[in-house]
């Protein structure tokens, strides 16, 4: 019998999973996911987690908890580092023991640290580590670590070619050809910043993305942007320590600058840590750029679907009038 | 002479007035956080920092209505939140109109010439490097003597006869401290204070309640923050143990890290195995080897949506179970109310009599 690795979809779930999938695959081990959230999982999440976590995290609580008797083994690991530059959040870096410590009757949980800081072939090592708890050998390993490394490559340049990723990760599961339809019916483009698990989770934001397509805009996220690029745009005396929220920022502070979007929306959970500090420095930034609006939304466990959608249409009708006034006082 | 200010942590603003008025500067005394405080702080903060940026926020915009220009504060290298607080606090305060500077204090070790200018930076009165060194020397000796004396209260307050001696000669003898100048004079000083704190009558023979503190720094520190908890629970007759002083953790953090730290990172090994930042594994660490010394119950201080704590929180309900020790959490932002805090106090107070068979409040009543 295989083993199987339970690997939930949620956090690093929209970042590494093609990476992860094909590495365990690669090895001969069936991979399960928890799949999309649904409303129990939240309501399980919300009960088991910690009250004043963030959203996000006790999302996470309730897709492992929908998990854990499915699979033999836990796959949350402790990234620590990947840019040998930024960390991840004090939540991420503890997640395997607020897991460990914060939930019973877990399944054995594989919190291998990833931290390239450590050396040239620490992640290497961390991937080794996690092939021998299977007891593989090292050439296979190295195989399915290769390949795996050539997955996440293949996933990087379809989400810069303009793909968020759940289209990626859906092509590049079924092996479809990009089917990357620009239906741009009234020509505005909107930046939706704000955390992968944040922004492409169906249920937690409520649809945002899906909704703003409806309504005709083409949608960009931090992931679309070119990364070399967004981290020269930085302006801060002392970087963000967080990689998301870098990330985040530095995107904020490039399509400030560059200003070919219509409008920018932060998405962002209630009770965020790093985002109390981004969320402020991207309002301060945008007083600089009066000609591209800027809205904050924050989610939480309670947040509506008619509410948000309301804000999105005022946004959006907001963004139009504008573009209007300035065209008429140009022909004038 | 330029007019320089700093953050307001418990009674140790003292000593920087000292070290910045002996470097030639004119200092603005932050005064103790209050209502108005936290008013400004909470108009002009993001919704969810935690409460320290808000205070410190609130402080900076009322010393810089008395005139500050100079704004001196300390850094760190995340992933807390802390690190980042100068550059805020600079940007929201030149956004409404204060064109205050911001001096933050990285670590010396990881950052010496950068410590070294900004120390220059301060040093109006031209002092050699020597005179310095002299004043940072007697700066040391009077931060020492006030947690010494404040942990001298924390044993005696809850044996104390009659309720407020200790609090009223604590007052007095910081003043004592205060106006001491040359080393000898602080150390002279600092006996005197722990005598006439130790001279307060008090009944030997009372059983106390003996409680551990952990948590964030800035709430642990400032009484204005957490509501004056350690007084609240002198009174209610708990020995209180805080795991944290500024003294124990400059030290921690300057010079090398001391042994106490090393057992205490080692006792949060099992449940955390590295710093998530801020003091979520000391947390962790302290509450373990409380539980070891037989202390009868651990109280965790955490700025609401502080990230580390509430890590630690998750792990220490096992701590909790896995040891047999109470813990007792506080969030705290700026809704939380004495009389509630107060309330959640006496409850804690009177389960932990009833586990170790001391008669209670409650057993009175009853019997």
């Amino acid at each position: 019998m295989t083993a199987r690795v339970g690997i939930p979809s949620s956090l690093f779930y929209y970042v590494h999973f093609p990476m992860w999938q094909t590495f365990f695959s690669e090895l001969g081990i069936e991979v399960v996911t928890s799949g999309q959230t649904t409303k129990s999982m939240l309501d399980e999440g919300v009960r088991e987690a910690l009250a004043d976590a963030c959203v996000p995290i006790k999302l996470f609580f309730g897709h492992v908890i929908s998990l854990k008797d499915k699979v033999d083994y836990l796959f949350i690991p402790r990234v620590v580092c990947l840019n040998k530059r930024t960390i991840y959040c004090p939540k991420f870096l503890g997640l395997p023991d607020m897991i460990r410590h914060g939930l019973t009757g877990m399944p054995p949980i594989i919190d291998i640290q990833m931290d390239n800081r450590e050396g040239l072939f620490s992640l290497w090592k961390s991937y080794l580590a996690m092939g021998k708890i299977f007891s593989r050998g090292k050439i296979n390993i190295l195989m399915a670590y290769l390949k795996a490394r050539a997955m996440a490559g293949r996933f990087q340049s379809l989400l810069l070619a303009g793909l968020h990723p759940p289209e990626a990760m859906a092509i590049l599961e079924k092996g479809e050809k990009t089917t990357r339809r620009r239906e741009n019916k009234n020509g505005l483009v909107f930046a939706v910043l704000g955390y992968p698990y944040e922004v492409h989770d169906q249920f937690i934001s409520v649809g945002l993305v899906k909704k703003l397509k409806k309504m005709g805009v083409t949608v960009i996220t931090m992931e679309n942007l070119p990364p070399g690029k967004i981290a020269r745009a930085n302006v801060l005396e002392k970087k963000m320590f967080w990689t998301f929220s870098d990330l985040a920022l530095n995107a904020a502070y490039y399509l400030f600058r560059e200003g070919r979007v219509d409008g920018i929306i932060h998405l962002t959970a209630f009770g965020c840590g790093p985002d109390s500090m981004v969320d402020k420095l991207m309002e301060i930034t945008s007083r600089d750029y009066p000609r591209i609006p800027y809205m904050s939304v924050t989610i939480d466990e309670h947040t509506g679907d008619a509410g948000i959608s309301t804000r999105l249409e005022a946004f959006l009708d907001m963004v139009k009038r504008k573009k209007e006034a300035d065209r008429s006082r140009c022909q004038k | 002479m330029p007019k320089v200010t700093f953050p307001r942590m418990g009674e140790s603003y003292r000593t920087f007035k000292m070290l910045m008025n002996d470097l030639g500067n004119e200092v603005i005394v932050p005064p103790r956080p209050n209502k108005r405080t936290l008013d400004y702080g909470v108009r002009h903060s993001p919704e969810f920092a935690c409460l320290p940026l808000k205070i410190l926020m609130g402080t900076y915009i009322e010393t810089c209505q008395m005139g500050a220009e100079i704004i001196v504060t300390s850094g760190g290298s995340g992933p807390c939140r802390a690190g980042l607080y100068g550059q805020l606090h600079k940007k929201i305060l030149n956004g409404i109109g204060f064109p205050a500077d911001i001096i933050v204090f990285e670590a010396p070790k990881s950052h010496p010439i950068d410590f070294l200018r900004k120390v220059n930076r301060l040093n109006t009165s031209r002092l050699s490097y020597r005179a310095i060194w002299e004043c940072i020397k007697r700066g040391w000796e009077k931060l020492k003597c006030l947690d010494d004396a404040e942990k001298m209260t924390h044993r005696v307050r809850p044996r104390e006869l009659e309720k407020g001696t200790t609090t009223k000669v604590y007052r007095e003898v910081l003043e004592w401290i205060d106006r001491a100048y040359t080393i000898n004079e602080i150390k002279e000083a600092g006996e005197a204070a722990l005598r006439a704190i130790g001279n307060v009558p008090v009944d030997p023979r009372r059983k106390v309640l003996k409680v551990g503190m952990v948590g964030e720094i800035y709430v642990l520190l400032e009484p204005a923050s957490n509501l004056e908890i350690e007084e609240t629970l002198g009174n209610l007759g708990v020995e209180v143990h805080r795991s944290m002083f500024l003294t124990g953790w400059t030290e921690d953090n300057t010079v090398k890290e001391t042994a106490e730290l090393q057992s205490v990172k080692d006792a949060a090994m099992p449940y955390i195995p590295l710093c998530i930042g801020g003091h979520g594994q000391e947390s962790v660490g302290h509450t373990v080897i409380y539980a070891r010394d037989g202390y009868d119950g651990v109280i965790q201080l955490a700025p609401f949506t502080c990230i580390p704590e509430i890590v630690a929180r998750t792990i220490l309900n096992r701590i909790s179970r896995e040891h047999d020790i109470p813990v007792l959490t506080f969030f705290l932002d700026e809704q939380t109310g004495k009389a509630g805090m107060t309330t959640r106090l006496e409850a804690f107070v009177d389960l932990m009599r009833r586990k170790t068979g001391q008669p209670g409040n409650l057993g009175s009543i009853v019997g």
